[in-house]
C-alpha cells in the first residue's frame, strides 16, 4: 500500500460493514487523506456499497455482501490505496461555508463567561473566534452537527460539568478545546457564545446539509437587526448562504 | 383515511429506513424488527418499500373510513375489529368504518400493522420513516397522537386474501433472548478473560431501552486501557462500551457516530429479537464468524422468498 499510509488498517465492523482505519490521530493531513479516499470510492464503480461515513481518520463502508463479498471489497480498496500518489494528495469538491453569528446578549448567555475565563475582553473572543476557518472534519452527534478542528488555544475553555438539557438550535459554543453549533434542539456542555439564524439541517431544502465532511466553516460577526433579517429569510426559503469553493488556506 | 383515536404508547409510521445521510449525521430510522415489517408487508399484499406502524408495548386504536386490507405480526397486541379478536400474524378485511384496537402486550414488545397501500406520509430524503430525535419523516416527524389522520396510498402490488401465516414462520418471543455477535473492530481493547465473561453472563435491559439502543446492565467489561477512542461511525447492532463498562446496543436511531470501543455487533439477523425484548429482559451473547452471520442472513432471504410465494399463491 501507499507509502503515505504505513498504519492503514482494514477492520470488519459486522456482516455489512468494513471500515478503512487510516492513522491512530487526529490532524488535518489524516482527514483530508479521508477525504481523498472517500472521494474516489464515491466516483469507483464498485458494485455493492451501499453508503459511507468518512469520520476523523476512518471511513466506514456500508456494502451489500450479497453483491460484493468483504474480500472482493479488500482488493478493490487496496488497489484504489496503492493508485494513490501521496504528493500530490487533493480533495476536490472542499468548500468554506461563511457562517453568520450574532454574539453575545440572550443568543449568546456565556460569551462573558468565556471572556472572564480565557482574560479576554468578550469583542476579542469574537475577534478569534471568528480569525480563522475551521477545518470540518466529521458530521455526526446531531444531523448537520460538525465536529471541527483549528479552534486558537486562547479560546480554550473546559466544557461545563452539568449538560443544558435543551441548546437551542443555531447555538454557538466553545467546549475544551472545540468549537462548533447546534443543528438541532438537543442537550449540549458547550459554553454558548452566540446563535446563528442559518439552518445546517433542514429537509425541505433541496440541499437539506450546509456542510459536508472536508469542507471548512468560517463563522462571522452580525448584529441582531441582521440576526432577524437573516432569519426571515431562512424561514422564507430566500436565504442563500456564502459559500466560497476551496478553503482559504489552499496554495492553488 | 385512518383516524388515531388511541395514540398508544409509541406509535410511529416507518419503512425500510433513511439510506445514504449517516455521514451527515442523519440517523437511518426505519422498522425496528424488520423481520415482522417485511411480513405484514407481505401479508398485506404491499411492496417491500411500503411504509407500516410500529407500536410499541401498548398499542394504538384506529378508526378506518373506508374498507382496507390490514395486516398485522410482530408482538401479539391481542387485536380486534370491531371488538371480535383476529390472530396475530393474519390478514384481514376491515370495513367501512370499522375499528382496530391494539391493547397490551401479551409477547414480545414491538407490533406491525400495514395496510394494503401503505402508510402514505410524506416520502423526506427517500423514506418515510420517523425519526423523532431528527424531527423528520413519519407523521410531522413525530409519534402519532390522538386525532391523526393518515391517508392510505394506492401502491398495492401482490395477490391479496385472508390468511393465517403458517406457524413455521411466526417467531416466539421470550423474555430471555441469546443473539449472535461478530467481534467488532476495538474487541482487542478488552483482555480475553473480559470478553470470556461478556459472552458467558446474561445482561438485563434497563429503563433506557428505545429505537435509539438499548442499555444493558450485567458484568461489567471493562478494556485494558481507555474506552474512548477518537469518534467514528456506529452502525445498527454495534455494542458499544462505554467508560462505566456496561454495554450499549445502537438500534434504528441511533447517533451515525461514537467515541467508545464496539467489542462487537449484533449480527443483522438477529436484530429483530432484541426489538422484541423491553425493560427487565435478558440477553446473552454468543460469539459467531462472519460466514456464520452470511448463513443466518441467506436463511432469513429464503424465509422472505418462501413467504412472499406462499402468500401469493
Amino acid at each position: 500500500m501507499s507509502k503515505c499510509m504505513p498504519d492503514v488498517k482494514l477492520l470488519t465492523a459486522g456482516e455489512y460493514g468494513l471500515v478503512i482505519e487510516f492513522a491512530a490521530e487526529i490532524s488535518p493531513a489524516v482527514n483530508r487523506l479521508v477525504q481523498q479516499v472517500a472521494g474516489l470510492l464515491a466516483g469507483s464503480s464498485i458494485n455493492g456499497i451501499i453508503e459511507m461515513v468518512p469520520t476523523y481518520r476512518t471511513i466506514m463502508i456500508y456494502f451489500d455482501p450479497f453483491m460484493i463479498t468483504r474480500q472482493e471489497l479488500t482488493a478493490c480498496i487496496e488497489r484504489l490505496l496503492g493508485g494513490i500518489d501521496c504528493e500530490s494528495s487533493q480533495v476536490t469538491g472542499a468548500k468554506t461555508v461563511y457562517v453568520p453569528v450574532c454574539y453575545g446578549g440572550v443568543l449568546g448567555p456565556d460569551l462573558e463567561y468565556v471572556a472572564r475565563y480565557t482574560g479576554l475582553a468578550a469583542a476579542e473572543v469574537i475577534v478569534l473566534h471568528t480569525a480563522v476557518p475551521y477545518l470540518i472534519y466529521m458530521l455526526g452527534f446531531t444531523p448537520g452537527f460538525p465536529y471541527l478542528g483549528g479552534l486558537p488555544a486562547q479560546l480554550t475553555v473546559p466544557r461545563q460539568e452539568k449538560p443544558r438539557v435543551k441548546v437551542p438550535a443555531g447555538s454557538v459554543g466553545i467546549g475544551g478545546s472545540q468549537t462548533g453549533l447546534y443543528p438541532v434542539e438537543s442537550p449540549g456542555e458547550w459554553w454558548l457564545i452566540g446563535r446563528t439564524p442559518v439552518k445546517a439541517f433542514n429537509p425541505k431544502n433541496s440541499q437539506p446539509f450546509l456542510f459536508s465532511p472536508g469542507d471548512y466553516l468560517h463563522f462571522y460577526a452580525i448584529s441582531v437587526d441582521e440576526y432577524f433579517a437573516i432569519r426571515r429569510q431562512v424561514e422564507a426559503g430566500t436565504y442563500i448562504p456564502r459559500i466560497c469553493q476551496g478553503s482559504e488556506g489552499d496554495t492553488k | 383515511m385512518i383516524t388515531v383515536i388511541q395514540q398508544g404508547l409509541f406509535t410511529t409510521v416507518q419503512d425500510e429506513g433513511r439510506w445514504g445521510y449517516q455521514a451527515y449525521g442523519l440517523p437511518v430510522a426505519g422498522m425496528m424488527d424488520r423481520y415482522s415489517g417485511r411480513i405484514v408487508n407481505m401479508l398485506a399484499g404491499n411492496k417491500e418499500q411500503a411504509a407500516v406502524l410500529e407500536m410499541t408495548g401498548l398499542g394504538a386504536v384506529f378508526k378506518f373510513d373506508e374498507e382496507q386490507f390490514v395486516a398485522v405480526g410482530g408482538a401479539d397486541m391481542g387485536v380486534r375489529v370491531n371488538g371480535t379478536a383476529v390472530p396475530n400474524w393474519s390478514a384481514f378485511f376491515v370495513p367501512k368504518n370499522g375499528e382496530v384496537r391494539f391493547a397490551e402486550v401479551v409477547s414480545g414488545y414491538r407490533s406491525y400493522m400495514a395496510v394494503r397501500g401503505g402508510i402514505d406520509v410524506p416520502v423526506v430524503l427517500g423514506s418515510r420513516s420517523t425519526c423523532v430525535k431528527a424531527g423528520v419523516g413519519g407523521y410531522e416527524g413525530r409519534p402519532l397522537r390522538q386525532g391523526d389522520v393518515l391517508a392510505i396510498g394506492q401502491q398495492g402490488q401482490g395477490q391479496h386474501r385472508e390468511q393465517i401465516l403458517p406457524d413455521d414462520f411466526v417467531p416466539t418471543y421470550d423474555n430471555k433472548i441469546t443473539v449472535r455477535v461478530i467481534l467488532g473492530p476495538q474487541h482487542t481493547m478488552f483482555s480475553e478473560e473480559v470478553m470470556a465473561d461478556f459472552f458467558a453472563k446474561p445482561y438485563t435491559v434497563t429503563k433506557q431501552a428505545d429505537r435509539v439502543g438499548y442499555r444493558l446492565t450485567g458484568t461489567r467489561i471493562l478494556p485494558i486501557g481507555k474506552a474512548d477512542i477518537i469518534s467514528d461511525a456506529m452502525y445498527q447492532g454495534a455494542i458499544q462500551i462505554a467508560s462505566h463498562g456496561m454495554p450499549f446496543i445502537m438500534l434504528a436511531d441511533h447517533q451515525t457516530t461514537g467515541g467508545f470501543a464496539k467489542l462487537g455487533y449484533v449480527i443483522q439477523s438477529d436484530l429483530p429479537k432484541i426489538a422484541q425484548v423491553k425493560t427487565g429482559d435478558s440477553i446473552r451473547f454468543c460469539c459467531v464468524n462472519e460466514a456464520e452471520a452470511l448463513v443466518a442472513l441467506r436463511e432469513e432471504q429464503q424465509v422472505y422468498r418462501v413467504v412472499s410465494d406462499i402468500v401469493a399463491r
